[in-house]
């Protein structure tokens, strides 16, 4: 795209976006400006809801991004107006090592220590998304020797790795499997973009809508990295169907006991 | 031989698991597929790409290929694919696919040279071809008449071609694009073996201990292999290790026990260092298996002084000037070069120390050239060569990180030989274009060798060293047709006469009509159109144009000199656009075929769907030509460029009963056998089945005279492969006849009383080898019973001291061949190694794997591969681009210094698929001087900016 229709685009669509916060807001653009939880947002981007609130669609993200990656949501596209997102089968993030899209964010929406170590920007901090294999339509989970998106993974043997297993129909071939490490996915989608299959098997989805959480009552007791999770755990009282009347109600109710 | 109760439980279930013959589809599947057979048709073919041979599938609907599967019931794959295997259904159908022939013409029609490209019929085409071919014999002879030849031609079509240019227009200029990628393997073939292809087989992954990669990229060149060597891996991890020798880190890495990084060129003082190893410390451990030895193997020695393949300082063009003072630079060391600090170790045992200027000549057999030369020497000779490959000195020249500890790189190397020396531990080694792109190819070949034989490891279930095939058809058509400037059928040379003379025979052409003279090898045909030598060249099933070294030279050849080149191609790549005409070819499905994969597995498949347009197979193409010319035109006297004559044959040819005015399609290709060979609709091999060339169809092309297309009327296809079977029958190369190729899923030749050979030269497994050791009347466990180079004279590693040739039936041959330095080594100029190579996404030049566009989404473009601190060095950055520039010109790539890829620093690396990206622009034309292989993987380059 050249720059000047890139340009245009742009400036349209920040005006679509001061219109909207100008409070002009019509039935159609509804959901437009309420969060929607499978946008993926450029790295650095507070939780979805805070990011909403400061983010002012100014557009400089998007301006910075060499590769055209982010864009920003444009009236009609269901999609927050003016905020910046990107789809990364048409456009993955390429992870660049100066990150330029976050250090321009005028109101920290794009917050540079999240994706900083020691003051240093470091990339590979980068939470934008998480990478999901659909395993049925995955063809390395068929035995084909395929593995593109692994080898397209920047961060290649950490947040895509190959688990090997015998394939025991041909019994003489290897399963080279692509399994993805969310500690260390940042959600680029190199991968979903380099997938050969018709619609992507492995496709990037928000953290908050792809992982589950284990509670913090438990600890691996074979891991002693996992003991840092104690310090969010507390001890909170619990209700069940069975717990929630008082001990003294229950105990006089001695009726149930006796039913047929 | 005593076999444990393990191997024979091992070798008996290799042996089943992979014999082909009477092989089916299992009944569930079979059922099953003829249930689904509605409104669409699966029949069996080969892959289209790389030299594994996996067996496919292919679903046609409505007159299309819709669809691929892996063949359940190829022993290679058992159904699985690789991901350009995986979009076979897809390669032939892009949007821009040849229709129709193009020429280059001005306002008026008229063939220009400067013109554009405007579509003509095929009868213009023809008489455009003609006409240059003939202007060009006149100013040249045969010499000035070029073919750019393929490792991907059908078996047939290879040997149409081979057959109309050697026996049709006596030319020898005819060389594939394998050239590139097997040349050395195949000069280390004959040399040590004196029968060219390997051993062993597939089923070695299977039944080894261990796998060592030299130089080979398996887990991305070689996939279908790749997930045979993991699983083998995984039955017992413990036992079975994964070695991978390498210049820079890449996937294959993945699986290995260990990584050996070494600094280009320095495999050849690896595998002395192991060779050295096993002979030094035989005395207090035993290593060697003298008996093995002394019944099979003899030693030997040859010149070192033999150059780079690079052009010589009295050659044309460079005497013209076309050649800029920074080329000259490296160019000159073919002349003469100092030895340096880093090779005079290894060349002292020649009699050259540090600083000393090494002459570098052809070496002369009888007052003659023979760039092949080499002489019996003695053990102890051998031993003495082997004295400088002390852990140390090469521990130092070859540790290829420079940010490896020494200690730890040495202790590597030390685990590698204990490895290959273990006694009852098994050993494959394999390797790819690391050891034969190479300008010591052929040398490092040999060497390999050396070490499995010491320790009898070679050609034995699960032992050997085992050269991997890039292209499908390297061996099959390639090598066993022989499309190469210096080969015939079989393993035969033109410049042997009683050669010449069976395939005169065979081809009913007069005694003499075969071109003795062989040298033009792919970068000599180039050198010839850049000398204006060559007038006319025809490009068939490659990419030259793209995938040569120092490529700007070629180009401005073809564009800007007084020449006719033509490219068949079904799709606009870099050769179709520098060329004058372009000919639309049928794709692989689109015609019958053959190929021939690394393990000496023939595959045919049938005509699967009509071609698209126009367009029409080589095997015609070829055929065709030939009506163009009768015998008067082409077999009168020549005198070449050596001063040598070739005969008029023409009365001899008219005492065979042709005229002046037969045509060579008579003779060589509408003969009486080739009209023994039916059309027959009720035949089970033909039945249903498409014939474009026997029949004609139902576009109804017009053909070369102007006329609908007909048909030749016979099976064309069948003639062709049985006439050139009949080659290797009985000489060690057995193949099957045409129809059991489609009741199988490929044979492994020699195929011998219908049965398959998995381990060539071993008694127990080859015919060939038991009836050779029947005869000598020993009780020997093999026979090397080649016949190329059987008879050395003797000497030392100086020089032949006793010319007389003795002979050395059934044995192969221990080289004497030292560490040198490549002709470019970075420096400060240019202070990085530059490594090439492909991906797995990409097939070559990409012209067919570009136009799928899943894979072209998955890699869209080549990167510059490079370890993250030379990016600051260099100051360029992730993900931006950089020029990667040579002596001889410059790409600009994108830096990648996180993916697949990992150099250490010092060295960059970049694909060659992405025409836009067009590193061979880069690269420097050196070869291996003796087999003519370029070495692709080694120049210095400096990076900047872009």
């Amino acid at each position: 795209m050249g720059t000047t229709r890139r340009e245009f685009i742009l400036s349209t669509t920040r005006a679509i976006g001061l219109a909207a916060l100008g409070g002009l807001v019509w039935g159609a653009y509804v959901d437009e400006v309420t969060a929607n939880k499978l946008m993926l947002r450029p790295p650095g981007a507070l939780d979805e809801a805070d990011f909403l609130r400061q983010c002012i669609k100014c557009g400089l993200c998007v301006e910075a991004c060499p590769f055209d990656t982010l864009q920003l949501a444009r009236a009609g596209s269901n999609k927050p107006l003016g905020t910046p997102y990107f789809e990364p089968r048409d456009v993955p993030c390429y992870m660049c090592p100066e990150i330029p899209c976050v250090p321009v964010c005028p109101t920290g929406a794009l917050d540079i220590t999240k994706v900083s170590t020691d003051n240093k920007l470091d990339i590979n901090k980068a939470q934008m998304g998480v990478a999901v294999v659909d395993a049925k339509n995955c063809v390395a989970f068929w035995g084909i020797q395929c593995d593109a998106c692994y080898r397209a993974c920047p961060l290649l043997d950490k947040a895509i790795y190959l688990e090997y297993s015998k394939n025991e129909r041909t019994g003489k071939h290897a399963f080279l499997k692509p399994i993805v490490d969310s500690d260390f996915c940042t959600g680029c989608g190199l991968c979903e973009r380099a997938c050969v299959t018709q619609k992507a098997a492995i496709f990037v989805l928000p953290r908050e809508v792809a992982l589950g959480k284990v509670g913090d009552h438990y600890i691996k007791g074979w891991d002693s990295s996992d003991d840092k999770r104690v310090k969010n755990a507390e001890a909170t009282t619990t209700t069940t169907e069975i717990s929630k009347e008082s001990a003294i109600d229950s105990l006089n109710d001695t009726e149930v006991l006796l039913d047929d | 031989m005593a076999f444990s109760r393990r191997d024979f439980l091992k070798s008996t279930a290799a042996a089943s698991a992979a014999s082909a013959i009477g092989m089916s589809v299992p009944s569930s599947l079979q059922a099953k597929a003829d249930e689904a057979q509605s409104g669409w048709r699966w029949d069996k073919a080969a892959c289209r790409f790389c030299g594994t041979g996996c067996g496919i599938m292919m679903a046609t609907k409505a007159g299309k290929i819709v669809a691929v599967k892996g063949d359940p019931a190829a022993p290679v794959n058992r159904g699985l694919n690789c991901i350009k295997g995986y979009f076979n259904a897809k390669i032939m159908y892009g949007a821009d696919r040849l229709k129709t022939p193009l020429l280059r013409v001005n306002d008026k029609g008229e063939f220009d040279k400067k013109g554009k490209f405007a579509p003509v019929s095929w009868e213009r085409a023809f008489d455009e071809m003609e006409v240059h071919i003939k202007k060009a014999l006149k100013a040249s002879g045969p010499e000035g008449v070029g073919v750019f030849a393929s490792g991907q031609y059908t078996v047939m079509e290879g040997y149409a071609a081979l057959k109309m240019m050697k026996g049709g227009l006596r030319s020898n200029a005819f060389d594939p694009n394998a050239r590139h990628c097997m040349a050395s393997a195949v000069v280390g073939f004959y040399q040590t073996f004196g029968i060219d292809e390997p051993s062993g087989c597939y089923d070695d992954i299977e039944l080894t201990d261990t796998v060592v990669a030299w130089g080979s990229n398996m887990a991305e060149m070689h996939p279908i292999l790749w997930s045979r060597v993991t699983d083998r891996k995984l039955s017992d991890p413990e036992r079975v290790k994964v070695i991978n020798i390498s210049t820079y880190r890449h996937r294959t890495s993945d699986l290995a026990d260990i990584e050996i990084i070494f600094t280009p060129n320095t495999d050849l003082a690896l595998w002395n260092y192991i060779a050295h190893e096993i002979v030094y410390r035989d005395d207090a451990e035993k290593i060697i298996d003298w008996d093995f030895v002394k019944k099979h193997i003899i030693f030997v020695a040859s010149p070192v002084n033999i150059g780079y393949g690079m052009r010589r300082m009295d050659e044309k063009s460079i005497k013209e000037g076309k050649y800029t003072d920074l080329e000259l630079q490296t160019i000159q060391k073919e002349m003469s070069k100092v030895v340096s600090a880093t090779e005079a170790p290894a060349l002292k045992p020649y009699g050259y120390k540090e600083g000393d200027v090494m002459k570098n000549e052809v070496p002369l057999v009888d007052g003659k050239p023979e760039m092949l030369k080499h002489w019996e020497i003695s053990f102890e000779e051998y031993k003495k060569f082997l004295e400088p490959y002390t852990l140390d000195y090469v521990a130092q020249i070859s540790k290829g990180n420079p940010d490896e500890d020494i200690e730890e790189f040495k202790k590597k190397l030390q685990t590698l030989a204990n490895l290959y020396i273990e006694k009852g531990r098994k050993v494959v080694s394999f390797w790819t274009m690391g050891m034969n792109q190479h300008t010591r190819g052929t040398w490092v070949n040999t060497l390999s060798y050396n070490v499995h034989f010491l320790l009898n490891k070679q050609a034995k279930p699960g032992d050997g060293a085992f050269s991997l095939t890039g292209q499908p058809s390297a061996c099959g058509t390639a090598r066993e047709v022989g499309t190469f400037c210096h080969r015939l059928p079989a393993d035969m040379m033109v410049a042997n006469p009683q050669h010449r003379e069976i395939t005169e025979k065979a081809w009913k052409i007069p005694l003499t009509t075969l071109n003795p003279v062989g040298n033009q090898h792919i970068m000599k045909i180039h050198r010839d159109i850049e000398d204006g030598l060559i007038k006319f060249a025809w490009v068939n099933v490659c990419n030259p144009y793209q995938d040569s070294a120092s490529a700007k030279h070629w180009i401005k050849a073809a564009r800007e000199m007084d020449n006719f080149i033509v490219t068949s191609d079904g799709y606009p790549g870099i050769s179709a656009k520098v060329s004058d005409l372009i000919l639309p070819s049928a794709m692989i499905y689109e015609k019958w075929g053959a190929y021939g994969n690394a393990e000496r597995r023939t595959q045919h498949w049938r005509q699967q769907v009509l071609p698209v347009g126009d367009a029409m197979s080589d095997t015609w193409q070829w055929i065709e030509l030939s009506k163009r010319f009768k015998i008067k035109d082409v077999w009168g006297e020549y005198t070449l460029r050596n001063g040598l004559k070739i005969p008029s044959v023409i009365e001899e040819a008219k005492k065979m009963g042709y005229t002046e005015d037969t045509t060579l399609f008579d003779i060589l290709f509408a003969n009486e056998r080739a009209k023994s060979y039916k059309l027959d609709a009720n035949d089970p091999v033909q039945k249903g089945y498409d014939n474009s060339e026997g029949y004609g169809d139902n576009r109804n092309v017009k053909g070369s005279d102007g006329e609908v297309f007909k048909g030749y009327g016979f099976f064309v296809q069948k003639y062709l492969f049985e006439e050139y079977a009949d080659f290797g029958r009985g000489h060690a190369h057995d193949l099957a006849d045409f129809d059991t190729y489609h009741k199988v899923r490929g044979l492994k030749w020699p195929v011998v009383d219908g049965k398959e050979t998995q381990w060539r030269f071993n008694v127990q497994y080859d015919p060939y080898a038991a009836k050779a050791v029947k005869a000598a009347g020993t009780n020997n466990s093999h026979a090397f019973y080649g016949t190329l180079a059987k008879a050395l004279a003797q000497g030392d590693l100086m020089g032949v001291k006793d010319p007389t040739p003795k002979p050395l039936p059934n044995k192969a041959k221990i080289f004497a061949r030292p560490y040198m330095d490549p002709p470019e080594i970075p420096d400060k100029e240019y202070p990085v190694w530059l490594s090439t190579g492909r991906v797995l996404e990409h097939w070559h030049s990409g012209t067919m794997t570009m136009r799928v566009p899943e894979l072209y989404r998955a890699v869209p473009e080549a990167l510059c591969y490079m370890h993250p601190e030379d990016a600051k060095t260099y100051d360029v950055k992730q993900g931006e681009l950089c020029w990667v520039e040579s002596r001889r010109g410059k790409v600009k790539a994108r830096v990648e210094t996180r993916g697949r890829n990992r150099p250490s620093r010092g060295l960059v690396f970049v694909p060659w698929f992405d025409e836009k990206v067009f590193i061979n622009k880069v690269c420097l034309d050196a070869t291996c001087p003796q087999s003519g292989q370029t070495d692709y993987k080694k120049c210095a380059v400096k990076i900047y900016k872009a």
